[in-house]
């Protein structure tokens, strides 16, 4: 299960692009969470300015070892620098969005 | 903790089964192993081996065993681990393309990482799944998973899921190690222990008179027997090695075959044939009464007749040892180039007494001696109790004894007056006792040597005094006098003295021999002239008889030509 949500058409502000990676477990409970709240996260906070790639890792199980994963869900924020990474549910906003280096 | 373990495996029927680690000893303490297809704890301070002794079960398994595995570092990277173990011998790169290891470095970074809600350690259990799976992994390791206490904040999440974890390792039938650090009071830092019941050992790294001795005790074995004792353990350039402390069952075979002290005369004192082979025999003296020298004389008749032989020299050099021993006609750097003798040289506050142990435990296993020489005993009291090492040598003669390995030992005792006891104890233990002593008279010291006891053989109960020559070592006979033992050079002027007297005997004899002779010419010049006497008393006897015949006949004559004339004249 890999999901492409670019949403890259209203990049007019000129503000920076994320770029997330959501690893998840299949549609264990916290997974779908996850996927939910960032997804809700995303267009409240940064709508048309992020792109979101959802992997599975139960199908790509190499990515585990080459990405370092231990906790899932994982959120990585690959840009802007500084990458960070999230693990959890994604349930609390502000961290979430402290995580991400957004101000709201 | 028998060491008939290893050669008998049979494991009887509805025992545990195991999984040999391959770490010397340490399978025979465990009975077999660690708990196969279960989870073991190994936890100790920083420092103590921990992930040495978990590479070595991983690197064991894939080179010994058949059983590939997966070492999961959460310390090291898999680079610097390879690096580490590089130094063993192990080439870890090289495992991991044949396919028989899987190194992962796990990192995990407190400040990358923030926490929203509710989480799992799917990702773990999909990176081990899937590292187990790729090489058909029969063994496992963490290193140090306590890591991730440090990596995440929610504590009782991460406690959940390694209850999980190790639930799941026992499903996925591996057996795994998983290594933590030692806590206050308790055995882990994180209390691991409360999740992994099977198997518990503990590493310890003990520094006592500033000398380190590493330690290791089951703590617990869930469903096995095993040794409960704090057994000592080594690290050197091959790996771990764990010393069984072997109970004294005193089952070891006996050998009626004798061997040469390499003292003829020593020999003969023990009816002319030396020590039993494999038996234990203790040298003890007063300082320069020449122990080595007996040691060395040993070691070299050990080699002369092609046997191998340690020399585990606690005090001097070998180099000294050899340069000594050649100023009396022991050449013992002919048998180290021969490939027989090889010594052995440490200074006894190296390591602690059981690391001596050990390391002496691993030579005499690496070289297969026929023989050994431990010079001297009384050294090692300097890192240890008497009782240490008194409990030390009773195990280090157990062992060598089980191998049928001759051992002489040397021990310098502090007085002049024989005690009965040795300062370490051991001549209870030992099976013949020599001692070498000074004897001071008349301005000078001289060496007395006694057998002071030999189990199993008529000994001789004779002082004899030790010399030693350009030559080597003998053995003289005291010399007896009214004015008691003599030795040295009152011996000496004792066998003039004697020498002297045959010599006036001698002179003696002759003259009395010739006074005989004289009396005997005497006698018989005396015979000849009485022989000559009654020869002139006979001749004159002989005259007058003669003289009568004559007369007789002259007259008969005379008679007859009278009568004759007579009848003429008619």
């Amino acid at each position: 299960m890999i999901e492409q949500l670019t949403q890259l058409e209203t990049d007019s502000d000129g503000g920076e692009l994320f770029e997330l990676r959501l690893f998840v477990t299949g549609a264990s409970i916290n997974s779908t969470r996850a996927i939910e709240n960032l997804k809700h996260i995303c267009e409240t906070y940064i709508p048309g300015k992020y792109s979101l790639e959802i992997i599975d890792v139960y199908q790509q199980r190499t990515l585990a070892e080459s990405e370092q994963i231990i906790a899932l869900p994982l959120l990585i924020k690959k840009m802007p620098l500084p990458q960070r990474r999230l693990i959890g549910d994604m349930s609390d906003t502000v961290k979430v969005l402290k995580g991400l280096g957004i101000s709201h | 903790m028998s060491l008939e373990f290893l050669e008998n495996p049979a494991v009887p029927l509805h025992a545990l089964p195991k999984t040999r680690t391959g770490i010397i000893g340490l399978d025979e303490i465990t009975r077999g192993g660690l708990p196969k297809d279960r989870p073991t704890l190994i936890c100790g301070s920083a420092g103590c081996g921990k992930t040495l002794f978990s590479i070595e079960f991983i690197v064991n398994g894939a080179l010994s065993f058949g059983e590939p595995g997966v070492f999961m570092s959460f310390e090291e990277k898999a680079e610097e681990l390879a690096l580490n173990v590089a130094s063993l011998g192990y080439d870890l790169r090289k495992l991991q393309t044949d396919k028989l290891i899987r190194v992962d470095h796990v990192h995990i970074e407190r400040s990358e990482i923030e926490e929203t809600g509710e989480y799992d350690l799917d990702g773990l259990f999909i990176r081990l799944g899937h590292a187990i799976d790729s090489i058909g992994a029969k063994r496992v390791v963490l290193d140090t998973i306590e890591n991730l206490f440090s990596g995440l904040i929610d504590q009782s999440i991460l406690r959940a899921e390694l209850r999980r974890l190790f639930e799941w390792l026992k499903e996925k039938k591996v057996t795994a190690i998983i290594t933590a650090e030692r806590g206050e009071g308790t055995l882990t830092r994180h209390g691991l222990e409360e999740y992994i019941s099977d198997c518990v050992i503990l590493l310890d790294h003990r520094v006592a008179n500033q000398i380190s001795t590493r330690l290791l005790r089951i703590v617990k074995y869930r469903g096995s027997v095993h040794g409960t004792n704090e057994y000592p353990f080594l690290i050197n350039e091959e790996g771990i090695s764990v010393l069984p402390v072997t109970s004294l069952t005193l089952e070891h075979g006996v050998s009626s075959e004798r061997i040469s002290s390499g003292i003829v005369a020593l020999d003969k004192m023990l009816e002319g044939k030396g020590f039993f082979k494999g038996s234990s025999i203790l040298v003890s003296g007063t300082a320069g009464t020449g122990k080595t020298s007996i040691a060395a004389s040993f070691a070299d008749s050990v080699c002369k007749r092609g046997e191998r032989c340690i020399f585990f020299a606690f005090e001097e050099s070998p180099q000294q040892i050899i340069r000594n021993m050649h100023s009396i006609g022991i050449d013992l750097q002919s048998h180290i180039d021969g490939g027989l003798l090889k010594f052995h040289a440490a200074r006894p506050t190296l390591n602690g007494l059981e690391m001596h142990l050990v390391s002496l435990h691993k030579i005499i296993q690496d070289f297969d001696p026929q023989a050994v020489i431990v010079d001297p005993i009384t050294n090692l009291i300097t890192v240890g109790s008497v009782s240490e090492v008194k409990s030390m040598l009773i195990r280090l003669i157990d062992f060598l004894q089980a191998r049928q390995i001759t051992v002489m030992f040397t021990a310098l005792a502090l007085s002049t007056i024989v005690s009965e006891q040795t300062d370490e104890g051991v001549s209870s233990l030992v099976d013949a006792w020599l001692l070498v002593r000074d004897i001071e008279s008349n301005g000078e010291r001289n060496r007395g040597l006694y057998v002071m006891k030999s189990r199993g053989m008529k000994h001789s109960n004779q002082v004899r005094e030790f010399v030693i020559t350009d030559g080597g070592l003998n053995l003289v006979d005291v010399f007896l006098s009214p004015e008691g033992v003599l030795t040295g050079s009152a011996r000496e002027a004792q066998q003039l003295l004697d020498v002297t007297g045959v010599a006036l005997r001698e002179h003696a004899v002759t003259r009395k021999d010739r006074e005989i002779e004289r009396k005997r010419l005497v006698l018989e010049a005396k015979i000849a002239s009485l022989r000559e006497e009654f020869e002139s008393v006979q001749d004159d006897l002989n005259k007058a008889y003669i003289e009568d015949e004559l007369r007789k006949e002259v007259m008969e004559k005379n008679r007859e030509q009278m009568t004759k004339n007579r009848h003429n004249e008619q």
